[in-house]
C-alpha cells in the first residue's frame, strides 16, 4: 500500500509517495525528486557510488531504506553546490581535473566531506584511509587525493 | 562550391534545437529526428559529415568516436575550434547518433585522436579553405591576402571582415575531405597543446551531468533480466506468482532463455525479478578453474599465424648457446565498470531507437537490426556517457536486452543491470597463455627468440555476441576477441625471432576487448622475458634494451634515455632488495605500440613483503611520446589511471567460477585496487608538435604488468609469471627461487 513520506533533502521538504518503505533511500532520490548526484553502482555498499549524508554522516543510500530515514536531513551531491556556485570540493576536483568517466565522484566528493568535517588537515595517509571504501575504476586515485587536499588548504 | 538546400537549413535549424533541448530536458524531439532523417550526411568522405555552422555561427562537429569518460569531447574541441578559428565556447560537439555522426568505427583501439580526431581536423581544414576562397570571391581579394580569425574571415591588411554565418550559416558545404587542404601549421595552434579544462567535469562533480543512468524517456518501463543458473542452461520453466503480487509489476517476459521482468518503477523491476521462480537445466560446460591452464593448452589450435620472422630462430637455438625458456599466463579480467550497463529503447511503427552507453553505435545498430531481421535503416543508436567500459563491457547487451523487452511491451523501456549481472556476464578478457624461448651466446647477444601465444578464435566479423540474442535465440554474430593478437612482435633487433599466435577453437567466457587488449598480455610476456635474457646475459635491462633497439629508431631510443634520467635509473644486477622483511626492487618495462605508433617507458619502484607475499607498487614513473600532444592535462589523466587500473589487474584481479558460472558477482568477490595502494605516477611527456598525434588510451597500460614482475625479480629474486601477483604465488616463488 502506498504511503507518503516527506523527505527533507538539501534544505527542502518534499513528499514523495512510497510503496514500499524497505526501498533502498537512492530510488526516492534519483527517480522521484530526479537528483542524480547519487548513483546506484552496487546495490551492496560496497562502492559507495550512492553515498549521501544522513544528519552530516555520510550514508550508502542504495541499501539505507527510505521508511528508516524519518526527519533526518539528507544532503546531496546538489546540495553541497551547483557548477555556478560550487562547493569548495567541488570547485578543488574541478582545479585539479580528477574525473575520468566520472560515476564514482559523488560518493568521493560525499565521503572526502564526512572526513573534512571531521578533520580540517587531513594527511594524504589519512585522505587514502577515509576513501578507502570507496571504488574508482577509471584510476582518478591519484588526482582524488590531490583534490581532497587542496579543498582542505582552500577552507 | 556552397550551395543552400532547403532541407539542410531546415535540418539545422532542427539540429541547433535538438542540442539544446537534449542538454535541457535529456529528450529528443520526434520532429528533429524525422527531419535529420532526410538532410543530414553521415558520409565520412564529407566534410558536411562532421561539420556544420549554423546561421548563428555555432559550430557543430559530429564523432562516430565518442567520449568514454577519457576527455575526448574536449580534445576534439580543441581540434575543431584552433582548425576553423573560433572560440572553443562556439563548438558543439554531437557524438555517436548514427542518424547524425559518420560511422568512425567502434571507439577502441586508442584511435579517437589518431584516427577520428585527424578526419575531423580533415573536415574543419577543409571547411576553413573553402571559407577564405568563398569570401576572397565575396570581398574580391586573393585568397592569400584574407586570415581567418574569431569565427571570421578578415584581411590580413584590415579592413571588412565576414562572420562564417554570413558565408555558410545554415547552408551546406558541398565538400569532400580533402587530403590537400592543409591543416595548420602546428606553431600557429593556440588551443591544441594546452591544457583546456574538461568541458564536461563541472557538471560531473554538481550531479548536473546526464549519465545514460540518468536518461529518462515519457512513458517508459523498467526492467531487469533473470539470468541462467549455469552459463548454457535452457530455461525448464518459471513461476511468476510472487512477482505478480508486487504493486507496479507489469509483465514477465521470456524468449527461450531469455528471461526478465517490467514493472512501473525500477524498485518494483528489481523486486519482482527476485521474487520470479526459475527452474534452469543443470549445466557444468566450464573447465575447472584449478586447471585453467591445463585447459588451454589442450584447447584445439584452429590455425597458427607467424606475426614476425627473421631468420632462423629454430637453427639458431640448436647452436651452442645458453638457453632460456619461460610460459607466463594471464588471467581472465572483468572490466568492471562501476556503474552497470543501462539502456532504453523503443519501438515505434517498427523503427527502433536505442539509447546507450555504446562505443560502438554504428556496429550496435547492425547488431540490433540483425537480431530482430529489421534494415539498418530502421535502427537508431544513441550514445549517452555512461560509466567507463574500458572495452566492450555488458553496454551493449543491455542495449539489447531493452530492445527486447521494448518490444514485448509496445512501450519504451529502461533497463539497467544489477551487479551481479555486471559482473557475472559482461564478455571477459580471455585466459592468455604465452611461451618463450630464448638463446644467449659467448658475448651476450641474444642468438635467437621465440614466442607463441594461444588466445581464441577471431571470427572476420569485429563483434561481441549480443546476450540477448544469444538466450533468445535470435540471429547473432560469433564473438570476436580483438585484435588481441597485437604486440606480440618485439621492437628488438634480434638475428632470429619466431613471434607466433595459435587461434584456439573456444575459450570459456564470451570473450572481448578490456583495455590493451592482447597488447597488455603479449608485452608481459614479451617486456619480461627480455628481463629473463638481461639477466643471463649478465647485462643491466636498460642498457640491455638500448643495445637491442634498432639504432635508426631515435625516438625509441630517446625515450628510453628521458626515462632514465627522470627515473634516476643506476645499471643494476638483480635481485638487489637485500634480505629484510621489506625488499624493495625497480624494474622497467617498454614498448612501441603494435610497432607502428605510441612509445612507453616505465620503470615500477616495489616493496615486496617477504613474510606476507604483498606486493607495494609505490611508483611509477612513465615516459610517453604520442606525438602532437593535444591536451597535455588530459593526456596525464589516461596515463594515470592506465597505471592504476592496470596495477590493480597486475596485483589482484582474477575472475573466480565453478563449473557451472561466474562466482565473482561483486567487489568482494573480485576486488579492485583501493586508494592506501594506489602508487605515486610521475610522468614525463615528450610532445613532438609536428609529428602526427598517436592514441594515448591504452599503451601505458602494456608495460605495467611486466615493470612490476622485473621489479619484484629486483626485489626477491622470484620472477613472476602468472598474473595475479597474489601473495601466494609470491611466496611460492621466494620458496623457490
Amino acid at each position: 500500500m502506498a504511503s507518503k513520506i516527506t523527505l527533507h533533502v538539501n534544505g527542502k521538504a518534499s513528499v514523495v509517495e512510497v510503496d514500499d518503505p524497505q526501498m533502498p533511500l537512492l530510488y526516492a532520490l534519483r527517480n522521484d525528486l530526479g537528483l542524480h548526484g547519487p548513483r546506484f553502482g552496487c546495490g551492496l555498499a560496497q562502492c559507495g557510488a550512492c553515498t549521501v549524508h544522513i544528519d552530516g554522516k555520510p550514508v550508502r543510500s542504495c541499501v539505507f531504506p527510505v521508511g528508516k530515514v524519518g526527519r533526518s536531513k539528507v544532503t546531496t551531491l546538489e546540495g553541497l553546490g551547483s557548477s555556478a556556485n560550487p562547493h569548495p570540493l567541488q570547485k578543488a576536483f574541478i582545479e585539479e581535473q580528477a574525473v575520468q568517466c566520472g560515476y564514482c565522484i559523488n560518493g568521493m566528493i560525499m565521503q572526502a566531506k564526512a572526513l573534512l568535517d571531521a578533520n580540517k588537515r587531513p594527511s594524504e595517509a589519512e585522505i587514502k584511509r577515509a576513501l578507502a571504501g570507496n571504488l574508482c575504476r577509471c584510476g582518478t586515485h591519484v588526482r582524488i587525493v590531490r583534490a581532497v587536499k587542496r579543498a582542505a588548504e582552500m577552507a | 562550391m556552397l550551395n543552400a538546400t532547403l532541407s539542410r537549413r531546415d535540418f539545422l535549424k532542427a539540429s541547433g534545437s535538438l542540442v539544446v533541448t537534449f542538454s535541457l530536458n535529456g529528450l529528443l524531439p520526434q520532429g528533429a529526428a524525422a527531419q535529420g532523417t532526410l538532410a543530414k550526411t553521415v558520409a565520412a568522405d564529407q566534410v558536411d559529415g562532421f561539420l556544420a555552422i549554423s546561421a548563428d555561427g555555432t559550430v557543430t562537429c559530429y564523432s562516430g568516436k565518442v567520449d568514454l569518460g577519457t576527455g575526448v569531447r574536449t580534445a576534439l574541441t580543441q581540434i575543431v575550434a584552433d582548425e576553423l578559428d573560433v572560440p572553443l565556447g562556439n563548438v558543439k560537439i554531437i557524438e555517436g547518433d548514427t542518424l547524425l555522426t559518420p560511422d568512425q568505427g567502434p571507439t577502441f583501439g586508442s584511435l579517437s585522436i589518431q584516427n577520428g580526431g585527424m578526419q575531423v581536423r580533415q573536415a574543419a581544414a577543409t571547411a576553413r579553405a573553402a571559407l577564405l576562397s568563398e569570401a576572397a570571391k565575396r570581398l574580391n581579394v586573393p585568397a592569400a591576402e584574407l586570415a581567418t580569425q574569431d569565427g571570421t574571415v578578415v584581411a590580413k591588411s584590415g579592413g571588412p571582415k565576414l562572420a562564417y554565418s554570413e558565408l555558410i550559416g545554415g547552408r551546406n558545404f558541398e565538400l569532400k575531405l580533402d587530403p590537400k587542404s592543409p591543416a595548420k601549421d602546428p606553431s600557429q595552434y593556440k588551443l591544441v597543446g594546452q591544457p583546456v579544462p574538461r568541458l564536461d567535469i563541472p557538471g560531473k562533480v554538481t550531479g548536473e551531468f546526464t549519465y545514460m543512468q540518468d536518461f529518462k524517456v515519457p512513458g517508459m518501463l523498467h526492467g531487469r533480466v533473470i539470468r541462467p543458473a549455469a552459463m548454457r542452461a535452457d530455461l525448464v520453466s518459471f513461476d511468476d506468482g510472487a512477482a505478480k503480487r508486487i504493486k507496479g509489476f507489469v509483465q514477465t517476459v521470456r524468449e527461450g532463455n531469455f528471461l526478465a521482468v517490467l514493472a512501473e518503477s525500477e524498485w518494483a523491476a528489481i523486486k519482482a525479478a527476485k521474487a520470479v521462480k526459475a527452474r534452469w537445466s543443470k549445466w557444468e560446460g566450464l573447465p575447472e578453474r584449478t586447471k585453467l591452464w591445463d585447459y588451454v593448452r589442450s584447447t584445439k589450435v584452429n590455425s597458427t599465424e607467424v606475426l614476425q620472422k627473421a631468420g632462423d630462430s629454430a637453427e639458431a637455438l640448436k647452436t651452442p648457446s645458453k638457453k632460456v625458456s619461460a610460459t607466463y599466463d594471464f588471467a581472465i579480467h572483468t572490466h568492471g565498470s562501476i556503474g552497470p550497463s543501462c539502456a532504453i529503447a523503443e519501438w515505434k511503427d517498427g523503427k527502433l531507437t536505442c539509447w546507450s552507453a555504446s562505443q560502438q553505435t554504428h556496429l550496435l545498430r547492425r547488431q540490433l537490426a540483425g537480431m530482430f531481421g529489421v534494415p539498418p535503416d530502421n535502427v537508431r543508436c544513441l550514445y549517452i556517457d555512461g560509466s567507463g567500459c574500458y572495452g566492450r563491457n555488458g553496454h551493449e547487451d543491455a542495449a539489447a536486452d531493452a530492445a527486447l523487452l521494448a518490444k514485448a511491451a509496445g512501450r519504451p523501456v529502461r533497463l539497467q543491470w544489477m551487479r551481479e549481472d555486471e559482473h557475472g556476464w559482461d564478455p571477459k578478457g580471455p585466459p592468455t597463455l604465452l611461451d618463450y624461448r630464448g638463446a644467449i651466446d659467448a658475448s651476450g647477444n641474444v642468438v635467437a627468440w621465440e614466442s607463441d601465444v594461444f588466445i581464441p578464435e577471431r571470427p572476420k566479423q569485429i563483434a561481441v555476441t549480443l546476450m540477448a540474442a544469444d538466450l533468445a535465440k535470435l540471429p547473432k554474430e560469433d564473438a570476436h576477441p580483438g585484435n588481441i593478437h597485437q604486440s606480440l612482435a618485439i621492437p628488438y633487433t634480434f638475428a632470429n625471432i619466431k613471434a607466433s599466435a595459435h587461434w584456439l577453437a573456444e575459450t570459456p567466457f564470451r570473450p572481448s576487448w578490456i583495455r590493451t587488449p592482447g597488447r597488455m598480455q603479449n608485452t608481459f610476456g614479451n617486456e619480461t622475458f627480455m628481463d629473463e635474457l638481461a639477466l643471463a646475459a649478465g647485462a643491466d635491462p636498460l642498457e640491455f634494451r638500448l643495445r637491442n633497439l634498432n639504432p635508426n629508431d631515435k625516438r625509441g631510443i630517446e625515450l628510453l634515455k628521458r626515462l632514465a634520467e627522470v627515473a634516476r635509473w643506476e645499471p643494476r644486477k638483480s635481485p638487489s632488495g637485500g634480505s629484510g622483511e621489506i625488499a624493495r626492487g625497480r624494474g622497467l618495462s617498454y614498448i612501441k605500440y603494435e610497432l607502428v605508433r605510441t612509445y612507453v617507458g616505465a620503470v615500477a619502484d616495489v616493496e615486496v613483503n617477504r613474510r606476507t607475499g604483498k606486493i607495494r607498487v609505490t611508483k611509477f614513473t612513465v615516459a610517453h611520446d604520442c606525438g602532437q600532444i593535444i591536451n597535455p592535462d588530459g593526456l596525464k589523466n589516461q596515463i594515470e589511471g592506465n597505471v592504476v587500473q592496470t596495477v590493480s589487474r597486475t596485483l589482484i584481479e582474477e575472475l573466480k567460477f565453478n563449473r557451472s558460472r561466474v562466482t565473482s558477482l561483486d567487489w568482494r568477490s573480485y576486488p579492485i585496487l583501493t586508494f592506501p595502494d594506489v602508487p605515486e605516477v610521475q610522468i614525463e611527456l615528450i610532445d613532438r608538435p609536428n609529428e602526427r598525434p598517436w592514441g594515448a588510451g591504452e599503451p601505458t597500460a602494456a608495460v605495467v604488468p611486466s615493470a612490476i614482475s622485473n621489479a619484484v625479480f629486483d626485489a626477491i629474486g622470484a620472477r613472476l609469471r602468472s598474473v595475479p601477483f597474489v601473495p601466494q604465488k609470491v611466496l611460492a616463488g621466494l620458496k623457490a627461487a
